[in-house]
């Protein structure tokens, strides 16, 4: 028997970035917050010590911070005809765990996406035509442009964010993103420091009539006080940011943004180590009661709330709305259901050229600390004469040089012994790459679902991904990687190499921690499993918050639009839901 | 090294006074609130093995693996060679821990073969691949050479090496557990404990981080961020302070 605690007025499933945004404005709001967080409780001077945070082995190969497989594991395929088997270590993508979430070790790109994006159906059916997109499952986000930008601008002036805009209020800014969509203002702190490689990026596509920018970082280019009055240090290059913990108070997360003023907020309360196994409803589904939990001495408790919100990871959410019976889940053979629709990824590439006499020093370097241009990306080019929609980034990014895991070495050089050694020390110093991240479109093949066979320690079904790289995105992919070659070309390299994408996602190699998709965010309840607010159609009293919401992934990296759909949901619910609760939109 | 274990315990016990000092009485013992929670040396600093005998290995399997680090890192003027550095026993603690163990990993069944792109599906941890890849590799070699792999000269290590690389020599392990997944097991292990901070047990003396110019635990580039394509002066570091 469960035991029974208190109501609150609001039950956050997850404390990382979402979760504390919620948190943080709920309770300025007035509402008594409890957080249920599965993993334990991490800050900057305990565990993210600079002492040692410094440690490859520890955070980088044996993940130490990451959500661990016997935690909680998932099962892949690559399309519905397979059975789907558990990933038994995670390796293409790397999801968080404990308070912080992947907020504690991301990289720290901080992008937008863009206005065409959230009307994409709309807006390339406009441009090119409705066969143009037939065999995608593009659709509109439910919510504009003009709505959400000052959701961005809440998120990226609590972060601090380093860039330079390259569009404020629609007049083009020398320097920034001239593809961006219309800001507001500038960003909080000016564009990082450059190293080498970055530099020399921005100089080669500049002389080819290209768009270089400073990537928008949340390592922070200077000292900066944010929106809540939490002070923040300047990043010191110590090339150890994803994957790792900042030791600096120099990388926005929600320990150096949100949680040393939310934690002194009395009216909220975190509960770490307990994990939420279920929403509870009432008898005829149509509402959220409470949520049930075990505790850190493994005890069942139930906590009821008048509103739950799902903040933990995308994936985790969409598992959690199945395991609940919050929406009915999506069937990719005839199309009905909404829970685990348009699951989608990332479509990466990667060019890396060799030099002779270089000292690149890729020790140097940041999460986000590099240049980048779109060009390529989103609708950015005329897609008339391609066979394919979207586009991706370009990203020169020096994130580190740590040695297991990143010693390039000339093509073809042997992998062991005396040679293997010499390429090593050739390639360290002598080499640099930059990366294309390309969007994801929903196609109607790739869903979530729960795993049949497979169950986590509490006897709970797995969630399943089934997924491969749809056509459109593979050309997508080899138009980018031909643009890449000749890019290439203006570095006068002594080798270079691009790589190309193939069908058959591997769930192996680390790729992107970008999934997306799932619980979407839309105008129809038959396509969608929230609405514009991020509340759920079916069950009014719980809100679905995080990359589950996008209804397609662009060639961007998410955290930025997790963030903003955080405080876009978190004004929903303090201004409307909280006045009038009940159904905030009606289809 | 014991990371997981030893950090949860004595976690769990730090967390749990420090939750008590915040809200006693409250309902759930990990209830945190009003304050930022905070207790004096809460961090886990790694503790750095202890370089002498075989935690992991029994005297054949570790002279076999000494053998076999020395030929992915042979000695020569860029580096001394793998043995020298500790990789071995860096393997053997490993091995002899957490990492040993798979405790990270899903281990429940049923374990059925996969797909590449599903990744390792088999049920053995990585120390059971290696009590079995090296008894297997014994095997091989004493039927193909009559010698212990240690005992062979170094081509024909080298030949052994680049078959089970290559797949041109299959061993005798299991369903599940390929000769080829041994080799990048062993390969990939071997290159951690070169290039990881010396205090898990290999990279003695810092040297391969001296041998690429990788200055290891330093936390601060301001310097020389801007110095683009200049050497970086200083050498490495690593966590404990050797420098």
């Amino acid at each position: 028997m469960a035991r029974l605690l208190p109501k609150k007025d609001a039950v956050i499933v997850g404390l990382g970035w979402t979760g504390s945004i919620l948190a943080q404005q709920l309770t300025e709001a007035g509402l008594n917050v409890v957080a249920i967080e599965r993993g334990p409780w991490r800050d900057t001077p305990t565990d993210f010590n600079i002492a040692y945070v410094q440690d490859e082995l520890r955070y980088a190969i044996r993940k130490e911070l990451f959500l661990q497989p016997n935690v909680e594991a998932m099962t892949m395929r690559n399309n519905a005809g397979q059975r789907a088997l558990p990933m038994r270590d995670y390796g293409s993508f790397l999801p968080g765990h404990g308070v912080g979430g992947a907020g504690v070790h991301w990289n720290g790109h901080t992008w937008r996406f863009w206005e065409s994006d959230f009307q994409i159906k709309t807006h390339l059916t406009r441009r090119y035509g409705a066969a143009k997109i037939k065999n995608l499952q593009l659709q509109d986000w439910g919510v504009t442009w003009n709505e959400i930008e000052h959701s961005f601008d809440a998120f990226e002036y609590l972060c601090g964010i380093s860039g330079k805009a390259g569009n404020i209020k629609g007049q083009i800014q020398a320097g920034g993103n001239p593809f961006e969509s219309p800001r507001s203002r500038e960003y909080p702190t000016p564009p990082m420091q450059m190293s080498y490689a970055p530099s020399l990026f921005a100089e080669a596509v500049k002389g080819m009539g290209y768009h270089p920018f400073p990537t928008p970082s949340a390592n922070l280019s200077e000292a900066y006080v944010n929106s809540l009055g939490v002070r923040m240090g300047q990043c010191t290059f110590c090339g150890f940011c994803e994957r790792f913990a900042c030791g600096n108070y120099s990388k926005s997360s929600p320990q150096t943004c949100v949680l040393p003023v939310l934690m002194k907020n009395p009216n909220f309360e975190a509960r770490t180590d307990c994990e939420v196994l279920k929403v509870n409803l009432t008898q005829d589904g149509k509402m959220a009661k409470s949520v049930t939990y075990i505790d850190a001495t493994g005890t069942e408790c139930e906590q009821p709330g008048d509103i739950v919100l799902l903040c933990a990871y995308g994936l985790m959410n969409v598992r959690m709305m199945l395991l609940s019976k919050i929406g009915a889940q999506y069937d990719p053979v005839s199309g009905q259901g909404t829970v685990g629709r348009n699951y989608c990824y990332q479509t990466s590439s990667g060019a890396r050229m060799f030099f002779e006499g270089k000292h690149f020093n890729p020790f140097i370097g940041a999460g986000s600390m590099g240049q980048s241009m779109d060009d390529f990306n989103g609708d950015a080019f005329d897609h008339s004469k391609v066979d394919f929609v979207g586009g991706a980034g370009l990203n020169c990014v020096v994130s580190n040089g740590r040695p297991i895991s990143n010693r390039p070495t000339m093509p073809g050089s042997p992998r062991w012994g005396a040679k293997w050694k010499q390429a090593t020390v050739d390639g360290y110093q002598n080499s640099m790459g930059f990366s294309a991240q390309g969007s994801s479109y929903p196609v109607r093949e790739n869903y979530l679902d729960l795993d049949p066979s497979y169950t986590d320690r509490h006897g709970r079904p797995l969630l399943r991904v089934t997924f491969d790289f749809p056509d459109n995105d593979i050309a997508m992919s080899h138009f980018i990687s031909g643009q890449m070659e000749k890019i290439t070309k203006a570095f006068n390299p002594k080798f270079a190499a691009v790589s190309r994408i193939k069908k058959g996602w591997d769930s192996v190699p680390y790729q992107s921690t970008h999934n997306t998709g799932g619980a979407i965010m839309g105008g129809n309840p038959k396509t969608s499993a929230v609405n514009k607010y991020l509340q759920s159609w079916d069950v009014p009293n719980v809100f679905v918050i995080g990359a589950s919401a996008f209804a397609h992934n662009a060639g961007l990296n998410p955290t930025g639009v997790v963030g903003a759909l955080a405080y876009w949901a978190a004004e929903a619910i303090t201004t409307k839901y909280i006045k009038s609760p009940g159904a905030l939109v009606h289809a | 090294m014991q990371h997981p274990s030893r950090a949860l315990s004595r976690r769990s016990l730090l967390a749990s006074a420090a939750a008590m000092a915040v809200l006693a009485g409250s309902a759930d013992g990990k209830s945190l609130s009003g304050t930022v929670p905070w207790s004096p040396f809460a961090g886990e600093p790694p503790r750095p093995v202890n370089p002498l005998g075989w935690y992991f290995f029994n005297p054949g399997e570790a002279a076999t693996i000494e053998a076999i680090v020395d030929r992915f890192i042979p000695g020569d003027h860029l580096s001394p060679g793998g043995k020298a550095c500790g990789c071995a026993v860096y393997i053997d603690r490993q091995l002899a821990g957490a990492f040993g163990q798979a405790s990270r990993l899903y281990m429940k069944g049923p374990f059925m073969p996969g797909l590449p792109t599903q990744g390792f599906q088999g049920d053995l941890t990585p120390a059971g691949r290696y009590r079995l890849g090296l008894r297997a590799l014994a095997d091989y070699t004493n039927t193909t050479y009559k010698k212990d792999f240690r005992a062979l000269t170094a081509e024909q290590q080298d030949e052994v090496l680049a078959g089970l690389d290559g797949g041109k020599i299959t061993l005798k392990l299991k369903p599940g557990f390929s000769s080829k997944e041994f080799f990048e097991l062993m390969l990939q292990n071997t290159m951690e404990g070169f290039f990881a901070d010396p205090l898990y047990g290999g990279n003695k003396n810092m040297a391969s981080w001296k041998m690429i110019g990788f200055p290891g635990a330093r936390y601060d580039y301001r310097d020389h961020i801007d110095k683009h394509n200049q050497p970086y002066p200083n050498g490495p570091v690593s966590i404990y302070g050797q420098v």
